[in-house]
């Protein structure tokens, strides 16, 4: 018996190493793609790579989440090669990833709304930015403020590795004011995953949470929003497509320096009509929509 | 001759085992006391001790750990509270009180709760005992420390039940027997004699125990809300350390203030389970003797 394990071993070992025999064919594209980053956008991402692995049935797609900030660290630790991200690239980080000899190029991919969502029993259904930074940072401690339910508010959030984390403290508990300090209020509990908040927010009567408009599904309620005495828009595609809606921002792909090869492939693909039908079927908003374009 | 060589390989062998292990244990001391001390070229060693705001990514960042260590205090000392007592006489009751068919039953039933996956376990405290606890105490969420102790008690009973019942059975057969000659009823056997001469066991057990509820990452992370502040109850949102490394490793960049921070609070959390250790260890001792 323990004769023939020897030979069997080493088949399986081959096979393990060269894959599953499939062969390659020379005049297709080949290789491997890996993409890391924002939670926001996994989802849409996973989505774009199936169709486009049909498309290039040599190319292997590796899709990961962790947050906008996993992904650009990635990208400056060279593990990944692409980094999708809810926020821009801060000044900082480009400086530390030129110092580590990586270039980062910037690519718009879709637009997004973030909505603010709380639960379906709490009759609050519009807020100013004011009312929401004034929540956020821990000024407004009860929902009778706002003329709802006895009630403290519980503020949700998500992990400091998180794009939209960071876009919402830059326009809602900073107002957008470059030199301001203000912080998230101690209290808010910072959850890992956007699911955790809608989870949270389900089952939480006095919960108050943000995320990408692509996850807050009908469980949940999202508020309408109004910036500086304007409307109170609620976070739909055709709202941040009409750019009505207060807090819209871009999503982005990062690569090191020009894309080339499979790398390429994959960011055209996104960037074109078919990858771009899948950002909207995921509920972000398409480029064309806007008649935004790539930038540098 | 031939018996001889190969008894030189094999005992070689266990010694080079043995070292390695020391070495192994001895670098990763060295390799997190590195990247921890360049923490401290740039930060102030007594504002990260004793500094009592945790906020990373602002601008100028701030690396106080007083709230991640009270957290993680909290959570630990609420979970031994529930599980030491639970777990010994779970294991006093497998071990010496269950009919032997029962008995059966229990020991497995033991290992399948070993097995559950932590996260799995997150998950059952994020949709229902979270909650639970937020209607029963009327809290504002049922993200708290309280959640993640009863969690994590449940993950260190296993450990727990088991190597405390292996000490109960290693109790030699002539400790009982004279006890019960001696008049003594069951209980009395039980209390005095038996529970006694396997305390050291018991409270290996336990060590190990609270050294998997102060080094559980997972559940610590998905249901105690995470919120860096310092905890004025059991009953509130708290962080811990090892959630924080876990849930911030990935979005440092190697070599930035941030990451050398996060190994900092992994050198703290090494300081203290070998504190744990070694007093564990003198405890032993002590009963050994």
């Amino acid at each position: 018996m323990g004769v023939r394990i020897g030979p069997a071993l080493a088949v399986l070992a081959a096979a393990f190493i060269t894959g599953c025999g499939k062969d390659v064919d020379p005049n297709e594209p080949s290789g491997f793609v890996r993409i890391k980053g924002s939670d926001t956008l996994v989802n849409a991402v996973q989505e774009v790579s199936e169709e486009f692995m049909k498309e290039y049935p040599y190319v292997f797609v590796a899709v990961t989440g962790g947050g906008s900030g996993v992904g650009i660290a990635s990208l400056i630790n060279k593990t990944c090669d692409v980094a999708s991200s809810s926020r821009e690239m801060k000044p900082k980080e480009i400086e530390i990833a030129q110092r580590h000899g990586v270039y980062p190029k910037e690519f718009t991919v879709a637009f997004d709304g973030v909505a603010v969502i709380v639960n379906k029993d709490n009759p609050i259904g519009k807020l100013t930015i004011d009312d929401l930074h004034r929540i956020f940072t821990g000024k407004a401690a009860r929902w009778t403020e706002f003329g709802g339910k006895d009630l403290p508010i519980v503020t949700l959030s998500r992990e400091v590795s998180s794009g939209t984390h960071a876009y919402f403290k830059e326009e809602v508990v900073q107002l957008g004011k470059k030199d301001s300090t203000e912080e998230f209020s101690a209290k808010t509990l910072l959850l890992s995953s956007s699911q955790a908040i809608v989870e949270e927010v389900v089952t939480n009567e006095a919960a108050v949470g943000y995320l990408g408009m692509g996850y807050a599904g009908d469980r949940t309620r999202s508020i309408r929003v109004s910036k500086a005495g304007g409307e109170f828009i609620p976070p739909t595609v055709k709202e941040v497509m009409a750019k009505r809606y207060p807090l819209a921002r871009g999503l982005y792909f990062y690569t090191d320096g020009d894309p080339k090869g499979a790398v390429k492939l994959f960011v055209d693909f996104g960037l074109g009509p078919e990858g771009q039908l899948h950002f909207e079927n995921t509920g972000f908003v398409p480029l064309g929509a806007t008649g935004a374009q790539t930038n540098q | 001759m031939r018996r001889r060589i190969s008894e030189i390989v094999i005992e070689s062998a266990i010694r080079l085992s043995g070292v390695l292990v020391i070495v192994f244990v001895f670098l990763i001391f060295l390799f997190l006391l590195k990247d921890a001390l360049a923490l401290f070229r740039v930060y102030p060693v007594g504002e990260f001790l004793f500094g009592r705001n945790w906020l990373p990514i602002s601008e100028p960042p701030q690396f106080g750990m007083v709230p991640l260590f009270l957290g993680s205090l909290y959570v630990t000392i609420v979970a031994i509270l529930i599980c030491v007592p639970v777990g010994v006489a779970t294991a006093m009751f497998i071990g010496e009180v269950a009919p032997k068919s029962l008995k059966t039953v229990l020991k497995s039933l033991v290992e399948v709760l070993a097995s559950i996956p932590s996260v799995v376990l997150g998950f059952i405290g994020i949709v229902w005992m979270g909650p639970f606890l937020r209607s029963t105490f009327h809290l504002t969420t049922g993200m708290c420390g309280l959640t993640g102790s009863l969690l994590l008690a449940f993950m260190a009973l296993p450990t727990i039940i088991s190597i405390s019942e292996d000490a109960l059975n290693s109790v030699p057969r002539t400790y009982r027997e004279a006890a019960f000659g001696l008049g003594a009823t069951r209980w009395q056997t039980l209390w005095r004699i038996i529970l006694p001469s396997a305390s050291s066991g018991i409270i290996a057990g336990v060590m190990l125990g609270i050294g998997r509820v102060i080094g559980e990452t997972m559940v610590a992370m998905m249901v105690t809300g995470n919120a860096p502040v310092i905890p004025q109850s059991i009953l509130q949102p708290l962080r811990t350390l090892t959630a924080t490394i876990a849930g911030e490793m990935g979005e440092t960049v190697g070599g930035s203030e941030h990451y050398f921070a996060l190994f900092a609070v992994g050198l703290v959390l090494f300081v203290i389970t070998f504190i744990i250790n070694f007093v564990a260890d003198s405890f032993l001792r002590r009963a050994r003797r």
